[in-house]
């Protein structure tokens, strides 16, 4: 097998005084669909901010192939990210948004920008929306535009936090069919925090569950198999829909 | 009878004197349409509920649960009986069962017996799980806090020092490559907080000038000193109220906006984004406002200067009988090149620390829109604050250099 995209070891993150995982070890496969899962408040969310390299690991390593460490400002974008609530720049049109990068980061001329923009938002299906703001945007369009923008530098790599969170069930499913796309006609490595059953089983090749209880890794591999085939009360709960 | 003396509750009157307490007070004084029955013997208490209990009585209801909560000291049994209970709603079970939850805390038996199937399905809804005693927070004295204040002030000003000292590497990195520099937010902030701001401080530096000169106008006039109103007004105008009164507007527009549109970003993660995208926030966002106001707002200053005295010519002209020509010359005489530069000297230090305020403020906002009102506040207090500190700090080193 060659070299992990992602491997993580011994990691321990937390938010302000608490620490939510300890000693953590996984690695991300090249062209996996990778997704962290757990419950509410387990650090599903925090653990995606360090493998981002948006917080500090309070112990640990996170090594990324052809990067290093996680490394954010003043470098050329090494992989892409989408938050949750998308979080476009609300004074700029979405084709602004998606452009951003290319125009920080290179010496395109204007008319190449405007055509990788209208490509990439072809892409995730916003074709024509370049010139609208995002505020008129619905909740599953800001998504993808965010996709958009966060595909603008051709990274290998993706992350993204909740997409399919608050969007109604089609345009979940929408979402869920743009990432295996991706995925497979790209070669793009996603990796993606979720709690959607549906999206879980749709996209996810390989997972790893946080437990907020034991701060630990508590099952990891297919969550179909894992559905299937675990026998810990926690994991069979989560995949089944079991209230506590 | 049980040993336990329960009056009837008559209406509560020392309630405060909000509007909600006002509306408990008056419901709980409204007759009840429910029943509430105490009998007791051999340290039993039974408590009878009879009737309809909606939201409507809740106050009713509270009043007497609350005198039985404070009455009930002593180990005795207490049975709350619903036979004759038609209805209750959520609200009313939730407060019988915390009356149980309470007793019970105090290892006082309380069971609530009886009712009909539907008061039962409630009651088996509302007391499934056992709500957890909130850990009540120590009570802190005033020293306590007089203390938490002190050191959070010097976190504070620590956090702006570090987020100063991190601007002024970045601005310095910027000028070394200034195609790195923003320019579009610069020409942006320009525009925003200098031309959109134009028509506000000529209106308020008119008035200023204006009034300075009115007022004086009646003293001078007892002294036959007319003519000393264009000293007074130019001296004042360019030295000290011009670049202020600049300020202060440009504080309330530019500051409050810069905080709280930086404070939204942050909550909404935009942030983030941009960091994630190669770039520094501080670069990005924060320097392009601060050179932006720094190169507006002399630029404001000196229209302020300039309407400031245009405020005094009018009022000399018409109540002091000084000509806007006799006003110039007495102007050309008394005031020096320096009284305006040091009225844009000021200003530009002003502009640097509304920016640079402003932004930190903006950008260590935290916990949604309460936290982006909270921000903004504190910002627009901050910079007023600073602006007068550094005011004095400058009228003092200009009079010990002898400037």
């Amino acid at each position: 097998m060659s070299e992990p995209l992602i491997t993580v070891q011994g990691l321990t993150v937390g938010w302000g005084d608490r620490v939510l995982l300890e000693n953590a070890d996984f690695e991300v496969q090249r062209g996996d669909v990778f997704v962290i899962l757990g419950g509410s408040g387990c650090g599903k969310s925090t653990l995606l901010r360090h493998l981002i390299g948006l917080e500090t690991p309070r112990a640990g390593r996170i090594h990324i192939a052809g990067v290093g460490a996680p490394r954010l400002e003043g470098n050329i974008p090494e992989y892409g990210v989408m938050f949750q609530s998308g979080a476009l720049f609300s004074s700029l049109s979405v084709g602004e948004n998606v452009a951003f990068a290319l125009h920080e980061w290179t010496d395109l001329p204007l008319p190449a920008i405007n055509a990788i923009v209208k490509a990439k938002l072809a892409l995730v299906g916003l074709e024509g929306t370049e010139d609208k703001l995002p505020a008129e945007l619905s909740g599953g369009m800001k998504k993808r535009a965010a996709i958009a923008r966060a595909m603008a530098f051709e990274p290998s790599l993706i992350f993204l936090d909740e997409p399919s969170a608050g969007l109604d069930p089609v345009s979940a499913a929408e979402l869920d069919e743009l990432i295996n796309v991706l995925n497979r006609a790209l070669g793009l490595t996603v990796v993606m925090v979720t709690h959607e059953l549906p999206s879980i089983f749709k996209v996810g090749k390989n997972c790893i569950m946080l437990d907020r209880e034991s701060k630990s890794i508590i099952a990891r591999g297919n969550p179909l198999e894992l559905k299937d085939t675990s026998v810990d009360p926690r994991v069979r709960q989560f995949f089944l829909r079991e209230a506590r | 009878m049980a040993n336990i003396d329960l009056p009837d509750p008559g209406p509560l009157s020392e309630r405060g004197p909000d509007s909600f307490g006002d509306r408990i007070v008056r419901a709980a004084s409204t007759p009840a349409h429910f029943t509430w029955v105490m009998s007791g013997a051999n340290g039993e208490l039974r408590i009878a509920l009879g009737g309809s209990i909606t939201i409507d009585e809740a106050a009713a209801l509270w009043k007497r649960v609350a005198e039985v909560l404070e009455r009930v000291r002593q180990p005795v049994r207490v049975d709350v009986d619903l036979s004759n209970v038609h209805a209750i709603d959520g609200s009313c079970m939730a407060l019988l069962t915390h009356l149980q939850g309470e007793l019970r805390h105090r290892r006082v038996p309380c069971e609530l017996v009886g009712g009909g199937k539907d008061v039962r399905n409630l009651l088996k809804l509302y007391g499934r799980r056992r709500l957890k005693r909130r850990r009540g927070r120590r009570a802190r004295n005033a020293v306590e806090h007089l203390g938490e204040a002190t050191a959070g002030s010097f976190a504070e000003l620590l956090r702006v020092l570090n987020f100063f000292g991190e601007l002024l590497v970045t601005a310095f990195a910027a000028l070394r490559n200034p195609r790195s520099l923003n320019l579009r937010d610069v020409a942006l902030t320009m525009e925003r907080s200098g031309a959109d701001a134009l028509p506000i401080v000529l209106l308020i530096n008119f008035l200023i000038g204006f009034v300075m000169a009115y007022q004086s106008a009646v003293q001078l006039e007892q002294f036959g000193a007319n003519i000393f109103v264009a000293d007074l007004v130019g001296l004042a105008v360019t030295r000290e109220l011009g670049p202020l009164m600049t300020a202060i507007i440009v504080c309330g527009r530019s500051g409050a906006a810069f905080a709280a549109e930086l404070g939204t970003m942050k909550v909404s993660e935009e942030v983030d984004a941009l960091r994630t995208l190669g770039l520094l926030p501080l670069r990005y966002l924060v320097v392009p406002r601060v050179f932006g106001l720094m190169l507006i707002a002399p630029v404001l200053t000196l229209m302020a200067d300039a309407i400031g005295i245009t405020g005094g010519i009018v009022v000399a002209a018409t109540q002091l009988d000084v000509t806007p020509a006799a006003f110039m010359n007495e102007l050309r005489e008394v005031m020096e090149p320096w009284d305006v530069i040091s009225g844009l000297v000021k200003s530009v230090a002003f502009s640097a620390t509304i920016g640079i305020v402003a932004c930190q403020q903006g950008l260590s906002t935290s916990g949604g829109a309460e936290g982006v009102g909270r921000r903004t506040t504190s910002a627009v207090v901050t910079i007023l604050f600073s602006l007068i500190l550094l005011d004095a700090v400058f009228t003092v080193l200009f009079g010990a250099l002898g400037l």
